[in-house]
Protein backbone atom coordinates (compact mmCIF):
# COMPACT_ATOMS: atom_id res chain seq x y z
CA UNK A 1 0.00 0.00 0.00
CA UNK A 2 2.74 2.40 0.93
CA UNK A 3 4.35 1.95 -2.46
CA UNK A 4 1.34 3.52 -4.14
CA UNK A 5 1.76 6.90 -2.53
CA UNK A 6 4.16 9.01 -4.61
CA UNK A 7 5.29 10.92 -1.54
CA UNK A 8 6.23 7.93 0.54
CA UNK A 9 10.03 7.93 1.00
CA UNK A 10 10.00 4.16 0.67
CA UNK A 11 8.42 4.35 -2.80
CA UNK A 12 10.68 7.22 -3.79
CA UNK A 13 13.73 5.24 -2.75
CA UNK A 14 12.56 2.20 -4.68
CA UNK A 15 11.81 4.21 -7.77
CA UNK A 16 15.22 5.86 -7.59
CA UNK A 17 16.89 2.49 -7.14
CA UNK A 18 14.95 1.00 -10.03
CA UNK A 19 15.90 3.86 -12.31
CA UNK A 20 19.49 3.59 -11.29
CA UNK A 21 19.49 -0.14 -11.90
CA UNK A 22 18.50 0.43 -15.53
CA UNK A 23 21.03 3.22 -15.95
CA UNK A 24 23.80 1.24 -14.26
CA UNK A 25 23.06 -1.89 -16.30
CA UNK A 26 22.99 0.17 -19.50
CA UNK A 27 26.28 1.85 -18.71
CA UNK A 28 27.75 -1.53 -17.85
CA UNK A 29 26.80 -2.79 -21.31
CA UNK A 30 28.31 0.32 -22.86
CA UNK A 31 31.51 -0.44 -20.95
CA UNK A 32 31.47 -4.03 -22.26
CA UNK A 33 31.11 -2.64 -25.80
CA UNK A 34 33.94 -0.14 -25.44
CA UNK A 35 36.41 -2.16 -23.34
CA UNK A 36 38.08 -3.86 -26.36
CA UNK A 37 38.63 -0.46 -27.99
CA UNK A 38 40.32 0.76 -24.82
CA UNK A 39 42.53 -2.34 -24.83
CA UNK A 40 43.37 -1.87 -28.52
CA UNK A 41 44.36 1.76 -27.86
CA UNK A 42 46.43 1.01 -24.75
CA UNK A 43 48.24 -1.86 -26.44
CA UNK A 44 49.14 0.34 -29.42
CA UNK A 45 51.69 1.83 -26.98
CA UNK A 46 53.04 -1.54 -25.91
CA UNK A 47 56.47 -2.98 -26.58
CA UNK A 48 55.80 -6.72 -26.68
CA UNK A 49 58.55 -9.21 -25.94
CA UNK A 50 57.51 -12.09 -28.18
CA UNK A 51 55.71 -12.12 -31.51
CA UNK A 52 52.30 -11.60 -29.94
CA UNK A 53 50.98 -8.34 -28.54
CA UNK A 54 48.67 -9.85 -25.90
CA UNK A 55 50.34 -8.98 -22.59
CA UNK A 56 51.58 -5.61 -21.35
CA UNK A 57 55.37 -5.11 -21.23
CA UNK A 58 56.43 -1.46 -21.38
CA UNK A 59 55.32 1.89 -22.77
CA UNK A 60 56.64 2.81 -26.19
CA UNK A 61 55.57 4.99 -29.12
CA UNK A 62 57.62 3.04 -31.66
CA UNK A 63 54.62 1.68 -33.53
CA UNK A 64 53.00 5.12 -33.83
CA UNK A 65 56.22 6.56 -35.27
CA UNK A 66 56.46 3.82 -37.86
CA UNK A 67 52.90 2.68 -38.69
CA UNK A 68 53.93 1.02 -41.96
CA UNK A 69 56.94 -0.71 -40.44
CA UNK A 70 55.40 -4.16 -40.89
CA UNK A 71 55.85 -5.87 -44.23
CA UNK A 72 52.71 -5.93 -46.39
CA UNK A 73 50.38 -4.34 -43.83
CA UNK A 74 49.97 -0.92 -45.44
CA UNK A 75 49.68 -2.58 -48.84
CA UNK A 76 46.77 -4.65 -47.57
CA UNK A 77 45.24 -1.54 -46.03
CA UNK A 78 45.34 0.35 -49.32
CA UNK A 79 43.92 -2.68 -51.15
CA UNK A 80 41.04 -2.80 -48.66
CA UNK A 81 40.39 0.91 -49.16
CA UNK A 82 40.35 0.48 -52.95
CA UNK A 83 37.98 -2.48 -52.81
CA UNK A 84 35.74 -0.65 -50.33
CA UNK A 85 35.68 2.42 -52.60
CA UNK A 86 34.66 0.53 -55.76
CA UNK A 87 32.27 -1.76 -53.90
CA UNK A 88 30.59 1.29 -52.34
CA UNK A 89 30.29 2.98 -55.71
CA UNK A 90 28.88 -0.12 -57.41
CA UNK A 91 26.49 -1.07 -54.61
CA UNK A 92 25.27 2.52 -54.15
CA UNK A 93 24.48 3.04 -57.85
CA UNK A 94 22.78 -0.33 -58.31
CA UNK A 95 21.03 -0.19 -54.94
CA UNK A 96 19.70 3.35 -55.42
CA UNK A 97 18.24 2.36 -58.80
CA UNK A 98 16.48 -0.63 -57.24
CA UNK A 99 15.19 1.47 -54.34
CA UNK A 100 13.66 4.03 -56.70
CA UNK A 101 12.06 1.31 -58.80
CA UNK A 102 10.58 -0.31 -55.67
CA UNK A 103 9.11 2.88 -54.23
CA UNK A 104 8.10 4.78 -57.33
CA UNK A 105 6.94 2.25 -59.89
CA UNK A 106 4.54 -0.62 -60.27
CA UNK A 107 5.94 -3.73 -61.89
CA UNK A 108 5.49 -7.46 -61.95
CA UNK A 109 7.23 -9.90 -59.61
CA UNK A 110 7.59 -7.31 -56.85
CA UNK A 111 7.42 -10.02 -54.20
CA UNK A 112 10.22 -11.98 -55.83
CA UNK A 113 12.39 -8.86 -56.09
CA UNK A 114 11.76 -8.04 -52.44
CA UNK A 115 12.75 -11.49 -51.26
CA UNK A 116 15.83 -11.51 -53.50
CA UNK A 117 16.91 -8.33 -51.71
CA UNK A 118 15.97 -9.57 -48.23
CA UNK A 119 17.57 -13.02 -48.44
CA UNK A 120 21.25 -11.96 -48.56
CA UNK A 121 20.71 -10.09 -45.28
CA UNK A 122 19.07 -13.13 -43.64
CA UNK A 123 21.72 -15.62 -44.79
CA UNK A 124 24.74 -16.54 -42.67
CA UNK A 125 27.78 -15.03 -44.32
CA UNK A 126 29.58 -18.35 -44.50
CA UNK A 127 26.82 -19.80 -46.69
CA UNK A 128 27.05 -16.94 -49.19
CA UNK A 129 30.83 -17.16 -49.12
CA UNK A 130 30.92 -20.92 -49.71
CA UNK A 131 28.29 -20.92 -52.45
CA UNK A 132 29.95 -18.04 -54.30
CA UNK A 133 33.22 -19.94 -54.16
CA UNK A 134 31.57 -22.99 -55.78
CA UNK A 135 30.37 -20.71 -58.58
CA UNK A 136 33.82 -19.23 -59.14
CA UNK A 137 35.45 -22.67 -59.01
CA UNK A 138 32.96 -24.05 -61.52
CA UNK A 139 33.52 -21.13 -63.87
CA UNK A 140 37.27 -21.45 -63.45
CA UNK A 141 37.53 -17.81 -62.38
CA UNK A 142 40.87 -16.52 -61.11
CA UNK A 143 40.34 -15.66 -57.43
CA UNK A 144 41.61 -12.21 -56.47
CA UNK A 145 40.70 -8.51 -56.58
CA UNK A 146 37.79 -8.94 -59.00
CA UNK A 147 36.11 -11.87 -57.26
CA UNK A 148 36.34 -10.00 -53.93
CA UNK A 149 34.88 -6.86 -55.51
CA UNK A 150 32.01 -8.84 -57.09
CA UNK A 151 31.24 -10.47 -53.74
CA UNK A 152 31.34 -7.19 -51.83
CA UNK A 153 28.99 -5.43 -54.26
CA UNK A 154 26.65 -8.43 -53.92
CA UNK A 155 26.30 -8.34 -50.13
CA UNK A 156 26.38 -4.53 -49.79
CA UNK A 157 23.60 -4.07 -52.35
CA UNK A 158 20.72 -5.12 -50.08
CA UNK A 159 21.80 -2.77 -47.30
CA UNK A 160 21.95 0.20 -49.69
CA UNK A 161 18.49 -0.64 -51.05
CA UNK A 162 17.08 -0.73 -47.50
CA UNK A 163 18.66 2.59 -46.51
CA UNK A 164 17.66 4.47 -49.69
CA UNK A 165 14.16 2.95 -49.75
CA UNK A 166 13.41 4.23 -46.25
CA UNK A 167 14.34 7.76 -47.28
CA UNK A 168 12.54 7.79 -50.66
CA UNK A 169 9.40 6.38 -49.04
CA UNK A 170 9.20 9.25 -46.58
CA UNK A 171 9.56 11.78 -49.43
CA UNK A 172 6.60 14.00 -50.29
CA UNK A 173 5.68 13.25 -53.95
CA UNK A 174 3.98 16.65 -54.18
CA UNK A 175 7.39 18.33 -54.24
CA UNK A 176 8.14 16.70 -57.57
CA UNK A 177 4.69 17.51 -58.87
CA UNK A 178 5.28 21.12 -57.86
CA UNK A 179 8.56 21.14 -59.77
CA UNK A 180 6.82 19.80 -62.85
CA UNK A 181 4.04 22.37 -62.50
CA UNK A 182 6.80 24.97 -62.57
CA UNK A 183 7.90 23.60 -65.97
CA UNK A 184 10.90 21.58 -64.82
CA UNK A 185 11.61 18.67 -67.17
CA UNK A 186 11.94 15.09 -65.82
CA UNK A 187 15.74 15.31 -65.79
CA UNK A 188 15.72 18.69 -64.07
CA UNK A 189 13.16 17.53 -61.52
CA UNK A 190 15.26 14.49 -60.74
CA UNK A 191 18.56 16.36 -60.43
CA UNK A 192 17.32 19.41 -58.54
CA UNK A 193 14.49 18.04 -56.41
CA UNK A 194 14.48 14.26 -56.11
CA UNK A 195 18.20 13.62 -55.77
CA UNK A 196 18.91 16.30 -53.12
CA UNK A 197 16.04 15.02 -50.97
CA UNK A 198 17.13 11.39 -51.34
CA UNK A 199 20.78 12.30 -50.72
CA UNK A 200 20.88 11.58 -46.95
CA UNK A 201 19.48 8.10 -47.56
CA UNK A 202 21.98 7.47 -50.35
CA UNK A 203 24.82 8.77 -48.17
CA UNK A 204 23.74 6.53 -45.29
CA UNK A 205 23.61 3.53 -47.62
CA UNK A 206 27.02 4.36 -49.07
CA UNK A 207 28.59 4.75 -45.61
CA UNK A 208 27.14 1.43 -44.52
CA UNK A 209 28.42 -0.24 -47.69
CA UNK A 210 31.89 1.20 -47.14
CA UNK A 211 32.03 0.04 -43.54
CA UNK A 212 30.71 -3.44 -44.43
CA UNK A 213 33.10 -3.90 -47.33
CA UNK A 214 36.15 -2.54 -45.53
CA UNK A 215 35.64 -4.77 -42.50
CA UNK A 216 34.42 -7.89 -44.29
CA UNK A 217 36.32 -11.02 -43.46
CA UNK A 218 34.31 -14.23 -44.00
CA UNK A 219 33.26 -13.68 -47.63
CA UNK A 220 36.69 -12.28 -48.49
CA UNK A 221 38.41 -15.21 -46.79
CA UNK A 222 36.65 -17.64 -49.14
CA UNK A 223 36.91 -15.68 -52.38
CA UNK A 224 40.21 -13.79 -52.22
CA UNK A 225 42.59 -16.55 -53.27
CA UNK A 226 46.04 -15.28 -52.33
CA UNK A 227 44.96 -11.60 -52.30
CA UNK A 228 45.39 -10.12 -48.81
CA UNK A 229 43.00 -7.42 -47.62
CA UNK A 230 43.48 -5.73 -44.25
CA UNK A 231 41.12 -8.08 -42.33
CA UNK A 232 42.89 -11.01 -44.03
CA UNK A 233 46.21 -9.58 -42.86
CA UNK A 234 44.95 -9.36 -39.27
CA UNK A 235 43.63 -12.93 -39.48
CA UNK A 236 46.98 -14.16 -40.76
CA UNK A 237 48.86 -12.27 -38.06
CA UNK A 238 46.71 -13.90 -35.37
CA UNK A 239 48.42 -17.12 -36.44
CA UNK A 240 51.92 -15.80 -37.14
CA UNK A 241 52.30 -13.00 -34.60
CA UNK A 242 50.46 -9.72 -34.06
CA UNK A 243 52.49 -6.56 -34.74
CA UNK A 244 51.70 -3.50 -32.60
CA UNK A 245 51.01 -1.57 -35.79
CA UNK A 246 47.66 -3.40 -36.13
CA UNK A 247 46.55 -1.66 -32.93
CA UNK A 248 47.81 1.67 -34.26
CA UNK A 249 45.65 1.31 -37.38
CA UNK A 250 42.68 0.16 -35.28
CA UNK A 251 43.01 3.13 -32.91
CA UNK A 252 43.48 5.61 -35.76
CA UNK A 253 40.38 4.27 -37.55
CA UNK A 254 38.33 4.58 -34.36
CA UNK A 255 39.51 8.16 -33.72
CA UNK A 256 38.96 9.28 -37.32
CA UNK A 257 35.44 7.79 -37.35
CA UNK A 258 34.44 9.36 -34.03
CA UNK A 259 35.92 12.69 -35.12
CA UNK A 260 33.98 12.62 -38.42
CA UNK A 261 30.72 11.70 -36.72
CA UNK A 262 31.09 14.36 -34.01
CA UNK A 263 32.01 17.03 -36.61
CA UNK A 264 29.00 16.00 -38.67
CA UNK A 265 26.73 16.29 -35.66
CA UNK A 266 28.08 19.72 -34.71
CA UNK A 267 27.73 21.02 -38.30
CA UNK A 268 24.18 19.67 -38.42
CA UNK A 269 23.35 21.37 -35.13
CA UNK A 270 24.76 24.69 -36.29
CA UNK A 271 22.84 24.46 -39.55
CA UNK A 272 19.63 23.68 -37.68
CA UNK A 273 20.22 26.70 -35.42
CA UNK A 274 20.88 28.95 -38.44
CA UNK A 275 17.76 27.88 -40.28
CA UNK A 276 15.76 28.73 -37.20
CA UNK B 1 11.58 6.38 -83.45
CA UNK B 2 12.95 8.83 -80.95
CA UNK B 3 14.25 11.29 -83.49
CA UNK B 4 10.90 11.34 -85.26
CA UNK B 5 8.97 11.94 -82.05
CA UNK B 6 11.36 14.68 -80.97
CA UNK B 7 11.10 16.29 -84.39
CA UNK B 8 7.30 16.21 -84.28
CA UNK B 9 5.77 19.68 -84.00
CA UNK B 10 4.31 20.53 -80.59
CA UNK B 11 0.79 20.71 -82.03
CA UNK B 12 0.50 16.96 -82.60
CA UNK B 13 0.22 15.58 -79.09
CA UNK B 14 -0.46 11.96 -79.96
CA UNK B 15 2.84 10.99 -81.56
CA UNK B 16 5.32 11.94 -78.77
CA UNK B 17 3.04 10.99 -75.91
CA UNK B 18 2.78 7.31 -76.78
CA UNK B 19 6.46 6.37 -76.95
CA UNK B 20 7.01 8.33 -73.77
CA UNK B 21 4.35 6.34 -71.99
CA UNK B 22 5.69 3.08 -73.34
CA UNK B 23 9.18 4.08 -72.24
CA UNK B 24 7.72 5.01 -68.85
CA UNK B 25 6.33 1.56 -68.41
CA UNK B 26 9.76 0.06 -68.97
CA UNK B 27 11.57 2.43 -66.62
CA UNK B 28 11.23 0.26 -63.48
CA UNK B 29 12.61 -2.75 -65.35
CA UNK B 30 15.63 -0.82 -66.56
CA UNK B 31 16.21 0.46 -63.03
CA UNK B 32 15.95 -3.04 -61.57
CA UNK B 33 17.86 -4.90 -64.27
CA UNK B 34 21.53 -4.39 -63.34
CA UNK B 35 21.14 -4.83 -59.58
CA UNK B 36 18.76 -7.76 -59.78
CA UNK B 37 20.94 -9.43 -62.40
CA UNK B 38 23.90 -9.01 -60.06
CA UNK B 39 22.00 -10.68 -57.21
CA UNK B 40 20.72 -13.46 -59.46
CA UNK B 41 24.15 -14.30 -60.85
CA UNK B 42 26.23 -13.82 -57.69
CA UNK B 43 23.74 -14.73 -54.97
CA UNK B 44 21.00 -17.04 -56.29
CA UNK B 45 22.97 -18.93 -58.94
CA UNK B 46 25.78 -19.81 -56.47
CA UNK B 47 23.18 -21.44 -54.22
CA UNK B 48 22.22 -23.67 -57.16
CA UNK B 49 25.86 -24.47 -57.82
CA UNK B 50 26.34 -25.26 -54.14
CA UNK B 51 23.36 -27.62 -54.15
CA UNK B 52 24.79 -29.33 -57.21
CA UNK B 53 28.28 -29.57 -55.70
CA UNK B 54 26.86 -31.20 -52.58
CA UNK B 55 25.61 -34.24 -54.55
CA UNK B 56 28.77 -34.67 -56.60
CA UNK B 57 31.44 -37.31 -56.12
CA UNK B 58 34.98 -37.45 -57.40
CA UNK B 59 38.32 -36.03 -56.44
CA UNK B 60 40.29 -32.85 -57.00
CA UNK B 61 42.56 -34.51 -59.58
CA UNK B 62 39.90 -36.32 -61.60
CA UNK B 63 37.22 -33.68 -61.22
CA UNK B 64 33.74 -33.88 -59.73
CA UNK B 65 30.59 -35.23 -61.34
CA UNK B 66 26.96 -34.99 -60.28
CA UNK B 67 26.05 -38.50 -59.15
CA UNK B 68 23.13 -37.57 -56.84
CA UNK B 69 25.16 -38.89 -53.99
CA UNK B 70 22.85 -37.83 -51.15
CA UNK B 71 24.78 -39.96 -48.68
CA UNK B 72 27.16 -36.99 -48.37
CA UNK B 73 24.45 -35.28 -46.32
CA UNK B 74 24.06 -38.20 -43.92
CA UNK B 75 27.81 -38.59 -43.58
CA UNK B 76 28.24 -34.87 -42.97
CA UNK B 77 25.50 -34.85 -40.32
CA UNK B 78 26.88 -38.00 -38.73
CA UNK B 79 30.42 -36.66 -38.59
CA UNK B 80 29.70 -33.09 -37.63
CA UNK B 81 26.52 -33.10 -35.52
CA UNK B 82 28.48 -31.92 -32.43
CA UNK B 83 29.60 -28.83 -34.33
CA UNK B 84 26.02 -28.16 -35.47
CA UNK B 85 24.76 -28.55 -31.92
CA UNK B 86 27.50 -26.25 -30.65
CA UNK B 87 26.64 -23.60 -33.23
CA UNK B 88 23.00 -23.58 -32.12
CA UNK B 89 23.93 -23.60 -28.41
CA UNK B 90 26.60 -20.89 -28.61
CA UNK B 91 24.56 -18.68 -30.92
CA UNK B 92 21.49 -19.19 -28.72
CA UNK B 93 23.42 -18.35 -25.55
CA UNK B 94 24.95 -15.29 -27.23
CA UNK B 95 21.51 -14.14 -28.40
CA UNK B 96 20.03 -14.45 -24.90
CA UNK B 97 23.02 -12.60 -23.41
CA UNK B 98 22.75 -9.89 -26.07
CA UNK B 99 19.08 -9.42 -25.20
CA UNK B 100 19.79 -9.27 -21.45
CA UNK B 101 22.72 -6.87 -21.88
CA UNK B 102 21.28 -4.88 -24.77
CA UNK B 103 17.81 -4.18 -23.43
CA UNK B 104 18.90 -1.96 -20.51
CA UNK B 105 21.19 0.05 -22.77
CA UNK B 106 18.51 0.48 -25.46
CA UNK B 107 16.06 1.48 -22.70
CA UNK B 108 18.59 3.92 -21.28
CA UNK B 109 19.15 5.55 -24.69
CA UNK B 110 15.44 5.74 -25.48
CA UNK B 111 14.05 7.04 -22.17
CA UNK B 112 16.77 8.15 -19.77
CA UNK B 113 19.66 9.56 -21.74
CA UNK B 114 18.24 13.05 -22.37
CA UNK B 115 20.81 15.18 -24.11
CA UNK B 116 23.39 12.37 -23.97
CA UNK B 117 21.30 10.27 -26.33
CA UNK B 118 23.23 11.03 -29.53
CA UNK B 119 26.60 10.64 -27.84
CA UNK B 120 25.69 7.19 -26.48
CA UNK B 121 24.36 6.16 -29.90
CA UNK B 122 27.66 7.19 -31.47
CA UNK B 123 29.52 5.18 -28.81
CA UNK B 124 27.41 2.11 -29.63
CA UNK B 125 28.23 2.37 -33.34
CA UNK B 126 31.82 3.63 -33.05
CA UNK B 127 33.48 0.24 -32.32
CA UNK B 128 32.32 -0.85 -35.80
CA UNK B 129 34.93 1.42 -37.29
CA UNK B 130 37.78 -0.57 -35.81
CA UNK B 131 38.16 -3.86 -37.64
CA UNK B 132 36.19 -6.50 -35.70
CA UNK B 133 39.12 -8.91 -35.94
CA UNK B 134 41.36 -6.50 -34.04
CA UNK B 135 38.67 -6.03 -31.40
CA UNK B 136 38.15 -9.77 -31.11
CA UNK B 137 41.88 -10.23 -30.60
CA UNK B 138 41.65 -7.71 -27.74
CA UNK B 139 39.51 -10.26 -25.89
CA UNK B 140 42.57 -12.51 -25.80
CA UNK B 141 44.20 -9.86 -23.64
CA UNK B 142 41.10 -9.20 -21.53
CA UNK B 143 40.45 -12.88 -20.79
CA UNK B 144 44.13 -13.81 -20.49
CA UNK B 145 45.06 -16.50 -17.96
CA UNK B 146 45.82 -14.93 -14.59
CA UNK B 147 44.54 -11.55 -15.79
CA UNK B 148 42.34 -9.25 -13.68
CA UNK B 149 39.06 -10.46 -15.25
CA UNK B 150 39.81 -14.13 -14.71
CA UNK B 151 41.12 -13.34 -11.23
CA UNK B 152 37.92 -11.51 -10.29
CA UNK B 153 35.71 -14.29 -11.67
CA UNK B 154 37.79 -16.81 -9.78
CA UNK B 155 37.62 -15.02 -6.44
CA UNK B 156 33.86 -14.62 -6.80
CA UNK B 157 33.69 -18.40 -7.41
CA UNK B 158 31.90 -17.78 -10.71
CA UNK B 159 34.43 -19.94 -12.51
CA UNK B 160 33.57 -22.85 -10.20
CA UNK B 161 29.96 -22.64 -11.38
CA UNK B 162 30.85 -22.26 -15.07
CA UNK B 163 33.38 -25.09 -14.79
CA UNK B 164 30.69 -27.29 -13.31
CA UNK B 165 28.45 -26.37 -16.24
CA UNK B 166 31.26 -27.22 -18.65
CA UNK B 167 31.55 -23.66 -19.96
CA UNK B 168 35.05 -23.09 -18.61
CA UNK B 169 38.02 -25.26 -17.78
CA UNK B 170 39.49 -24.86 -14.31
CA UNK B 171 41.19 -21.47 -13.96
CA UNK B 172 41.04 -20.77 -17.67
CA UNK B 173 38.47 -18.75 -19.60
CA UNK B 174 40.37 -18.44 -22.87
CA UNK B 175 39.97 -21.42 -25.21
CA UNK B 176 36.70 -22.42 -23.53
CA UNK B 177 33.05 -22.18 -24.65
CA UNK B 178 32.57 -19.19 -22.32
CA UNK B 179 35.21 -17.20 -24.21
CA UNK B 180 33.57 -18.00 -27.56
CA UNK B 181 30.10 -17.04 -26.31
CA UNK B 182 31.57 -13.89 -24.77
CA UNK B 183 33.15 -12.95 -28.11
CA UNK B 184 29.97 -13.72 -30.08
CA UNK B 185 27.91 -11.66 -27.62
CA UNK B 186 30.32 -8.78 -27.94
CA UNK B 187 30.50 -8.87 -31.73
CA UNK B 188 26.75 -8.93 -32.38
CA UNK B 189 25.53 -6.79 -29.44
CA UNK B 190 25.05 -3.62 -31.56
CA UNK B 191 22.78 -5.62 -33.91
CA UNK B 192 20.56 -6.23 -30.89
CA UNK B 193 20.74 -2.74 -29.39
CA UNK B 194 19.88 -0.75 -32.52
CA UNK B 195 16.58 -2.49 -33.44
CA UNK B 196 15.60 -2.52 -29.74
CA UNK B 197 16.29 1.20 -29.52
CA UNK B 198 14.33 1.90 -32.72
CA UNK B 199 11.22 0.17 -31.41
CA UNK B 200 11.57 1.57 -27.87
CA UNK B 201 11.97 5.08 -29.23
CA UNK B 202 8.51 4.83 -30.81
CA UNK B 203 6.91 3.99 -27.46
CA UNK B 204 4.99 7.03 -26.25
CA UNK B 205 6.35 8.05 -22.84
CA UNK B 206 2.83 9.10 -21.81
CA UNK B 207 1.83 5.44 -21.84
CA UNK B 208 4.19 4.94 -18.89
CA UNK B 209 2.49 7.78 -17.07
CA UNK B 210 -0.91 6.38 -17.91
CA UNK B 211 0.10 2.97 -16.57
CA UNK B 212 1.39 4.64 -13.41
CA UNK B 213 -1.85 6.60 -13.06
CA UNK B 214 -3.72 3.32 -13.27
CA UNK B 215 -1.73 2.05 -10.28
CA UNK B 216 0.67 -0.17 -12.19
CA UNK B 217 3.97 -0.66 -10.45
CA UNK B 218 7.11 0.03 -12.56
CA UNK B 219 7.68 -3.71 -13.02
CA UNK B 220 4.09 -4.18 -14.15
CA UNK B 221 4.34 -1.19 -16.48
CA UNK B 222 7.40 -2.75 -18.03
CA UNK B 223 5.84 -6.19 -18.35
CA UNK B 224 2.45 -5.03 -19.67
CA UNK B 225 3.31 -1.88 -21.64
CA UNK B 226 6.96 -1.41 -22.57
CA UNK B 227 7.94 -4.99 -23.31
CA UNK B 228 4.95 -5.86 -25.56
CA UNK B 229 5.42 -2.62 -27.52
CA UNK B 230 9.11 -3.37 -28.05
CA UNK B 231 8.49 -6.91 -29.33
CA UNK B 232 9.20 -6.01 -32.99
CA UNK B 233 12.64 -4.84 -31.89
CA UNK B 234 13.16 -8.00 -29.83
CA UNK B 235 12.25 -10.19 -32.80
CA UNK B 236 14.44 -8.42 -35.36
CA UNK B 237 17.26 -8.03 -32.82
CA UNK B 238 17.33 -11.74 -31.96
CA UNK B 239 17.29 -12.64 -35.67
CA UNK B 240 20.07 -10.18 -36.49
CA UNK B 241 22.13 -11.66 -33.65
CA UNK B 242 21.37 -15.35 -34.00
CA UNK B 243 21.81 -15.73 -37.77
CA UNK B 244 25.34 -14.31 -38.07
CA UNK B 245 26.38 -15.89 -34.76
CA UNK B 246 25.32 -19.37 -35.91
CA UNK B 247 27.46 -19.11 -39.04
CA UNK B 248 30.43 -17.41 -37.42
CA UNK B 249 33.82 -19.10 -37.22
CA UNK B 250 36.03 -16.17 -36.29
CA UNK B 251 35.27 -16.16 -32.55
CA UNK B 252 35.50 -19.93 -32.23
CA UNK B 253 38.85 -19.85 -34.02
CA UNK B 254 40.45 -16.88 -32.24
CA UNK B 255 39.03 -17.33 -28.72
CA UNK B 256 38.25 -21.04 -28.65
CA UNK B 257 40.04 -24.34 -29.03
CA UNK B 258 39.54 -27.48 -31.09
CA UNK B 259 36.80 -28.43 -28.62
CA UNK B 260 34.77 -25.32 -29.43
CA UNK B 261 34.69 -25.64 -33.20
CA UNK B 262 31.39 -24.57 -34.72
CA UNK B 263 29.87 -25.55 -38.05
CA UNK B 264 31.34 -22.43 -39.67
CA UNK B 265 34.84 -23.66 -38.77
CA UNK B 266 34.14 -27.02 -40.38
CA UNK B 267 32.84 -25.44 -43.59
CA UNK B 268 35.86 -23.15 -43.71
CA UNK B 269 38.45 -25.90 -43.25
CA UNK B 270 36.65 -28.32 -45.60
CA UNK B 271 36.47 -25.67 -48.31
CA UNK B 272 39.80 -23.89 -47.96
CA UNK B 273 42.19 -26.46 -46.47
CA UNK B 274 40.93 -30.02 -46.95
CA UNK B 275 39.30 -29.11 -50.30
CA UNK B 276 36.49 -31.63 -49.81
CA UNK B 277 33.98 -29.55 -51.74
CA UNK B 278 30.94 -31.90 -51.66
CA UNK B 279 31.02 -32.25 -47.85
CA UNK B 280 31.57 -28.52 -47.38
CA UNK B 281 28.71 -27.69 -49.76
CA UNK B 282 26.41 -30.17 -48.02
CA UNK B 283 27.24 -28.69 -44.59
CA UNK B 284 26.65 -25.17 -45.86
CA UNK B 285 23.36 -26.25 -47.42
CA UNK B 286 22.19 -27.87 -44.17
CA UNK B 287 23.13 -24.72 -42.22
CA UNK B 288 21.19 -22.54 -44.66
CA UNK B 289 18.13 -24.78 -44.59
CA UNK B 290 18.19 -25.04 -40.79
CA UNK B 291 18.43 -21.29 -40.36
CA UNK B 292 15.73 -20.49 -42.91
CA UNK B 293 13.47 -23.06 -41.24
CA UNK B 294 14.12 -21.67 -37.76
CA UNK B 295 13.65 -18.08 -38.91
CA UNK B 296 10.34 -18.79 -40.64
CA UNK B 297 9.06 -20.72 -37.62
CA UNK B 298 10.19 -17.99 -35.25
CA UNK B 299 8.63 -15.17 -37.27
CA UNK B 300 5.33 -17.06 -37.52
CA UNK B 301 5.32 -17.79 -33.81
CA UNK B 302 6.35 -14.32 -32.65
CA UNK B 303 3.93 -12.79 -35.14
CA UNK B 304 0.98 -14.49 -33.49
CA UNK B 305 2.26 -13.77 -29.99
CA UNK B 306 2.54 -10.15 -30.96
CA UNK B 307 -1.19 -9.93 -31.55
CA UNK B 308 -2.09 -11.33 -28.14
Amino acid sequence: MAARSPLSPFAAFFRLLRRNVVVLAGLGTLGYLLLPNVVVTVFSFNKPKGRFNYSWQEFSTDAWKDPCGVADMCGSLSLSLQIAFWATLGATVLGTMIAFALVRYRFRARGAVNSLIFLPMAMPEVVMAASLLTLFLNMGAQLGFWTVLIAHIMFCLSFVVTAVKARVMSMDPRLEQAAQDLYAGPAQTFLRVTLPIAAPGIAAGALLAFALSFDDFIITNFNAGSTVTFPMFVWGSAQRGTPVQINVIGTAMFLIAVLLVVTGMLVGKRRARKSR
Amino acid sequence: MTTRSEAAPPGTDEAPARPARRRGRLVPYWLLLPGILWLLVFFALPLVYQASTSVQTGSLEEGYKVTWHFATYWDALGDYWPQFLRSVLYAGAATVLCLLLGYPLAYLIAFRAGRWRNLILVLVIAPFFTSFLIRTLAWKTILADGGPVVGALNSLHILDVTSWLGATDGDRVLATPLAVVCGLTYNFLPFMILPLYTSLERVDGRLHEAAGDLYARPATTFRKVTLPLSMPGVVSGTLLTFIPAAGDYVNADLLGSTDTRMVGNVIQTQFLRILDYPTAAALSFILMAAILFMVTFYIRKSGTEDLL
